[in-house]
């Protein structure tokens, strides 16, 4: 039926449809969103084709450029002259290219802009390689041979290089575990044992025969790494730039190497796997812009772990409290909306909170008391891992509170008078059916707690995340978990890679596919909340009727 | 029947049943004693912030410790940096270094060289730095007290000397001899200079800079003295002031101030001459505020007045009124300075003593002393002690507390002219490079940027929540509403984090090319939606019924997808057409607006997507249970379903709907990442929505960590944390009541 336009707009029907637009695009916002940090973080790791092109200004030789295409943008010719930008006189809008030039100790920049119009010839040569190195980010060029030391190696390079970086890796772990590991536990040792010292409290001749221990295992620990970064430096490959510079790079800077227009999908697939598994479990390169996170999750896990080891209890029973002995009246049900309020105070109120009251007024009193010999060194007296724990442990313990109170409200109450009934007491009846049944929502609450701690990043500014912790906070060293230690955080790695870092263009990649991973995390949580919550709703529905 | 039924329960049993009471009570008071403690430590939060943020508003405190003698003809006395050796000069030039505890002497010495006698009263005793001594013969003797501190055997140890900063011999500053009425001095790295008046009212002023080309040790350094002219008053000056930079001499006599501009040391100029007392009233005392920009000038009426040069229209320097003291009744005495502070204290003729901070504009404290003829005062550098002596030589300690004198209410938030500036303004400026640095804590600003950021995070937020959830509640397909509405709850579990950095790295390069396709696509997307409402009303039932009511989202969210391309797409060649292909700098010529990358459009969108979430869940909840009778009859009655939604259901549900926005207006003023990564973080006070700002929850997690504990920065922040603590408890106090309020009337109905 046509509907007149008198009668279209009587109806209500367009303001219906704008409601309609307003929810539409409400989850076009969302799931763009998401789209928008999928396709960028999972981006990352294939490997990209490396072009070569060739940069034709007006009067001048042409420049011979290999790197990776990032973006591809116009834009008003206006907009880049304003910016000082060399744009010909007559375009009004400009096509130019964002590509990843790599070289950075060769040529400067690692990122440079191209005006399509300049670009003569793009092609894919198969043999191009990337270089991905431990610091000064990739190199882009050709491999001409691999050299041992100082002479040409014969044979195939590329089955020489394979072998190659392969000893290379070992070697590399070697020093790496000597270095970290090794080294850092006899210096520990001798921290501690300077400590002693200071306190008197073991005889000096002691300390003398455990420090000439110590110091004799940290003199054979340098002999052997120096033989160690001897050999690893024995290896350099030769290789070539665009624009025929020759150059050696030592093979100890080197974390791979790969002609990604030669690979085959397989092999592409296969080099994707890696960078992935190296994102997720190794440690950041080159101020945190290339790498993994391994050390952010874990600093994310650990706290959040310790925070939940705190927060389960004590929001539990604060909710039983309030729900099964505090007398109902207007005082409990003021606490119960003040402990409902309290979810909804900035996290930074409580990062101040911690910060003054923790970290200063408790870690200030603990090193008073037991670690003054350390003084004027602070060890709780400082932001650190447990003071995170607990700052967001007092942020989250509303969401506890508040998630059991409703799973105790959901219990019918005939399960309660059928056990005190049966003469069960009080603490019976809670502990052997209530709580029991209670337990699905603890779990919400918990989770929902964990998703809350696991994405707040303000707070924890104030109360012990760094941006490159030196140490995990778990290691093998007396006493394993270090509580007073500073550590690495999801969250704020986003937040420091993408705005502190020197090199912002370099980091973007990877802080998408933190921000990935980070929301990967918090939705799983969630759902798994939500999952939960439904699943005992239905269960108690069926249980009241 | 009961003995039989007691002789069944077997002793054994008994203390089973016992046991269990007693784990019964156990349970309970873990459970209250547990449950007490989480609200105990809930509520210190509160108490916490409150405890720290307390001293700042409290007032000095000023209690007498202890009285010693000092010598009766007493010229000059100051203080080493704790307060506790005291620098005495009597009128002869005899010098004394007096321990403060008992008055016990630690060196004595005389300071006028043999054959020269001191003319006490026309010297330039200051309370830091050097002292310029008047001697007969017009000329002058500089020295300084230096206190060298040692350690030994972990023991702090002063031992007072005196130090001749341009060597021992005196210098000649009068240019035709005579005898010095007043001097004064400044001195800086190497220059030092001296002005001077002689009985007969002729001012000169000295220079003294090293030997040129001699860059030998100390002990041979030399200096040149340049003396020249600068005026002939009437009068031998009263008071001759210096600034500490020597670029400005200040010759008071009687009522007026002579402000000079001695920059150039050749040739002093005068700027202006100025009545600093209305007639009838005498200037009774002048002294420098600490940094030497302002001057304090005391008069017998018991006012102590803030004078500073400040820059006109013209850009000329004219000295000017600032602030005025009035806790005193009688004649100011004395006005002496603090060192670090723009504080000082000032005491009349009866020993009635203020303390007062010029920029917080805070009497701290106004007591009596207990002793009248009060002719000297001295504070600490630390301002931790306060000694004031009578002319007679009876000298009183006190200890002085005096913590926070610079933060007053005032100060905080009202505008505060600061030395240098040409006007009060509202500044944040918590820390500087430059060392005599005073802090300006005003939280207008900070205050200003968080409201700005909650007005256009909601001014997106609220129509978007608010139309969405009336959509999901009461029009959409209740299978289709299960899979949206959690959608979209779960956006409230994003971290803020990525939304910041998307919005910082993003949004807000995107938005700076695409000016124009963002304002347009706000415009074009409802229009385009009552356009495809309208031609979707013309189209044959049969296709009508493919999409039915309650499923128009399968329609819409394509049409906005191209509509948003559409925009985005024509942006740059709009942007081309009219605006000369730049539009920020089309906005910056034409209108003079500055456009900041990251502004408030860009927090306006990535704090409204935050926001938007909380303020849908809850209004759609308050919107679904609105009961059905209500509904139904409404449609019964005649009503078009649209009809019954604005008139009967947005009605009723209005509570929840304003208890929605309340909550998202309390995530909004917390709200920390977003403002911090997609803002410049400057504390500009502009309304433009293309600039940025600092809210007070950024600054927060940026300062606190660099705060020094207990310092006034650091409570200032404690205070930031306790305004958004209260803030935005009360909104969700507010919107929690009226959601209570909600359920009980629903409950009702």
């Amino acid at each position: 039926m046509r509907a007149s336009f008198n009668r279209w707009v009587g109806s209500g029907s367009p303001w219906v449809w704008i409601t309609a637009g307003a929810v539409s695009l409400s989850l076009v916002m969302v799931f763009g969103l998401l789209i928008l940090i999928a396709a960028n973080g999972l981006a990352h790791f294939w490997p990209a084709r490396v072009a070569l092109i060739e940069h034709q200004l007006p009067d001048a030789a042409p420049e011979r450029v290999l790197g990776e295409i990032v973006d591809r943008e116009t834009v008003a010719a206006a907009r880049v002259r304003d910016a000082g930008g060399q744009v010909p006189a007559d375009a009004t809008v400009v096509e130019r290219l964002l590509i990843k030039v790599g070289n950075r100790d060769i040529g400067g920049s690692d990122f440079r802009w191209f005006a399509a119009p300049e670009i003569a010839t793009t092609t894919y040569p198969p043999d191009a390689v990337v270089i991905e190195r431990d610091e000064w980010g990739n190199l882009y060029g050709y491999v001409k041979g691999l050299r041992e030391a100082g002479e040409p190696v014969a044979g195939d390079w590329q089955t020489e290089l394979v072998t190659r970086l392969e000893r290379r890796h070992a070697l590399h772990e070697t020093i790496e575990r000597i270095q970290k590991d090794e080294i850092g536990a006899v210096n520990y040792a001798l921290e501690r044992l300077r400590l002693r010292e200071r306190a008197k409290s073991t005889g000096e001749e002691d300390v003398a025969a455990e420090k000439a221990r110590l110091e004799a295992a940290y003199e054979e620990l340098t002999t052997t790494l120096a033989a160690r970064v001897a050999e690893i430096e024995r290896d350099s490959l030769l290789f070539v730039t665009a624009a025929g510079d020759e150059r050696e790079v030592p093979l100890a800077k080197v974390v791979r190497v790969y002609a990604p227009n030669a690979m085959p999908v397989t092999r592409k697939i296969a080099h994707y796997g890696t960078k992935l598994w190296e994102f997720v479990a190794d440690e950041p390169r080159e101020a945190n812009t290339e790498g993994g996170v391994f050390p952010a999750i874990f600093g994310t896990v650990l706290m959040v772990i310790i925070m939940s080891i705190v927060v389960t209890p004590f929001g539990v029973i604060a909710a039983v409290y309030l729900r099964e002995y505090a007398r109902p009246g207007p005082v409990t049900s003021a606490i119960r909306i003040a402990v409902n309020n309290l979810a909804g105070v900035p996290s930074v109120v409580y990062g101040v909170f911690g910060f003054g009251f923790f970290v200063y007024f408790v870690g200030g009193s603990i090193d008073q008391a037991f670690f003054a010999d350390k003084l004027p060194t602070p060890t709780f007296g400082t932001p650190g891992l447990l003071w995170s724990s607990l700052t967001l442990a007092l942020l989250t313990v509303p969401v506890v509170i508040v998630a059991t109170e409703e799973g105790l409200t959901r219990i019918p109450r005939a399960i309660r008078e059928g056990s005190l009934a049966l003469g069960a007491t009080k603490a019976e009846t809670l502990w052997r059916t209530v709580l029991p049944m209670a337990t699905p929502a603890m779990m919400t609450g918990l989770i929902l707690a964990v998703a809350r701690a696991a994405g707040e990043v303000a707070p924890l500014m104030m109360v012990g995340v760094v941006k490159l912790a030196p140490a995990l906070p778990l290691d093998g060293n007396f006493p394993y978990l270090h509580l007073d230690r500073k550590f690495m955080h999801l969250g704020f790695h986003i937040y420091d890679v993408g705005f502190q870092s020197p090199n912002v263009e370099a980091a973007r990649p990877l802080v998408y596919s933190t921000a990935l991973l980070l929301v990967i995390i918090i939705m799983s949580l969630n759902l798994a909340a939500i999952r939960i919550r439904n699943r005992l709703r239905e269960k108690y529905n069926g249980a009241e009727t | 029947m009961s003995d039989a039924l007691f002789s069944e329960v077997t002793k054994a049993e008994l203390a089973h049943r016992g046991w269990r009471m007693v784990k019964d009570r156990i349970f309970g008071v873990v459970m209250g004693v547990g449950g007490v403690t989480v609200i105990i430590a809930l509520v210190t939060i509160f108490f916490y912030l409150l405890w720290v943020v307390f001293p700042l508003f409290k007032s000095a405190t000023l209690a007498p410790t202890h009285d010693i003698r000092l010598p009766a003809t007493l010229a000059h006395l100051s203080l080493n940096e704790h307060g506790d050796v005291m620098f005495v000069v009597e009128a002869d030039g005899t010098y004394r270094f007096v321990s403060a505890a008992d008055g016990a002497e630690l060196k004595t010495g005389s300071l006028v060289p043999e054959g020269a006698t001191l003319q006490a009263g026309a010297s330039a005793f200051r309370s830091h730095g050097p002292l310029a001594l008047a001697l007969d013969g017009g000329r002058v003797s500089i020295v300084t007290p230096v206190y060298r501190v040692s350690f030994p055997n972990d023991v702090r140890t002063i031992e007072p000397d005196i130090s001749h900063p341009v060597g021992t011999e005196p210098l000649e500053v009068l240019s035709a001899g005579g005898e010095i009425a007043r001097v004064a001095i400044a001195s800086g790295d190497d220059n030092t200079t001296i002005a001077a008046s002689d009985v007969n009212g002729r001012l000169t002023m000295a220079h003294v800079a090293p030997a040129e080309g001699l860059m030998l040790d100390e002990e041979d350094l030399s200096f040149e003295t340049s003396v020249v002219d600068v005026a002939a008053l009437p009068a031998p000056a009263d008071h001759l002031l210096i600034d500490v930079d020597q670029q400005e001499l200040y010759v008071v006599t009687g009522r007026e101030i002579g402000f000079y501009n001695i920059r150039d040391k050749e040739k002093p100029k005068l700027v202006e001459t100025v009545q600093v007392v209305p007639p009838g009233v005498d200037v009774t005392d002048v002294q420098f505020l600490a940094g030497g920009t302002s001057l304090l000038v005391g008069d017998s009426r018991g006012h102590v007045a803030q004078w500073f040069p400040v820059r006109d229209e013209a850009n000329n320097f004219r000295l000017t009124l600032v602030r005025e003291f009035k806790a005193l009744d009688k004649p100011v005495r004395r006005i002496e300075p603090e060192y670090f502070r723009k504080g000082f204290a000032a005491i009349d003729v009866d020993g009635h003593l203020a303390l007062y901070h010029t920029t917080s504009e805070r009497t701290l404290l106004s007591t009596a002393t207990g002793i009248a003829g009060v002719s000297t005062l001295a504070i600490s550098p630390r301002a931790e002690t306060l000694v004031a002596v009578t002319a007679d030589g009876a000298a009183r300690q006190f200890a002085l507390h005096n913590e926070h004198p610079e933060v007053s209410l005032s100060s905080l938030w009202g505008k505060v002219w600061y030395e240098g500036r040409a006007q009060p303004e509202f500044i944040w400026q918590s820390s500087s490079a430059s060392n005599d640095f005073e802090p300006k804590f005003s939280l207008t600003p900070l205050t200003f940027g968080t409201i700005k950021a909650a007005f256009y995070a909601l001014f997106f937020a609220v129509p978007l929540a608010i139309l969405g959830a009336i959509y999901t509640a009461y029009f959409m397909h209740p299978k289709m509403r299960a899979v949206v509405k959690p959608s979209i709850e779960i956006m409230a579990a994003l971290p803020t984090v990525i939304l910041g950095f998307l919005a910082g790295l993003w949004l807000a390069p995107l938005i700076e090319t695409h000016l124009i396709g963002v304002f347009s696509a706000m415009l074009v997307m409802p229009l385009s939606v009552v356009v495809m409402s309208w031609v979707w009303a013309q189209l044959p039932d049969g296709v009508q019924r493919l999409i039915p009511p309650g499923r128009e989202l399968l329609l819409i969210v394509p049409l906005l997808i191209v509509m948003l391309w559409i925009t985005m797409a024509v942006s740059q060649p709009i942007e081309q057409l009219f605006f000369g292909g730049n539009l920020p700098r089309w906005l910056g010529t034409e209108f003079g607006m500055t456009y900041d990358q990251r502004n408030s459009l860009v927090v306006g969108i990535a704090m409204g997507f935050a926001v938007i979430p909380n303020i849908y869940s809850i209004s759609e909840d308050a919107i679904f249970a609105v009961p059905r009778q209500l509904t139904t009859g409404s449609l019964a009655l005649g009503a078009t379903p649209w009809q019954t939604m604005a008139r009967v259901v947005l009605l009723t549900a209005s509570p929840g709907i304003f208890s929605a926005v309340m909550i998202g207006l309390g995530r909004a003023v917390g709200e920390t990442m977003i403002v911090l990564m997609s803002t410049g973080n400057t504390p500009v006070m502009d309304l433009s929505i293309f600039q940025g700002f600092r809210a007070l929850s950024a600054n927060i997690a940026v300062e606190m960590p660099e705060s020094e504990v207990n310092s006034t920065h650091y409570r200032v922040l404690f205070l930031a944390a306790l305004v958004l603590f209260l803030v935005t408890f009360l909104f969700n106090t507010v919107a929690e009541i009226v959601r209570q309020r909600l359920r009980t009337r629903y409950g009702n109905l």
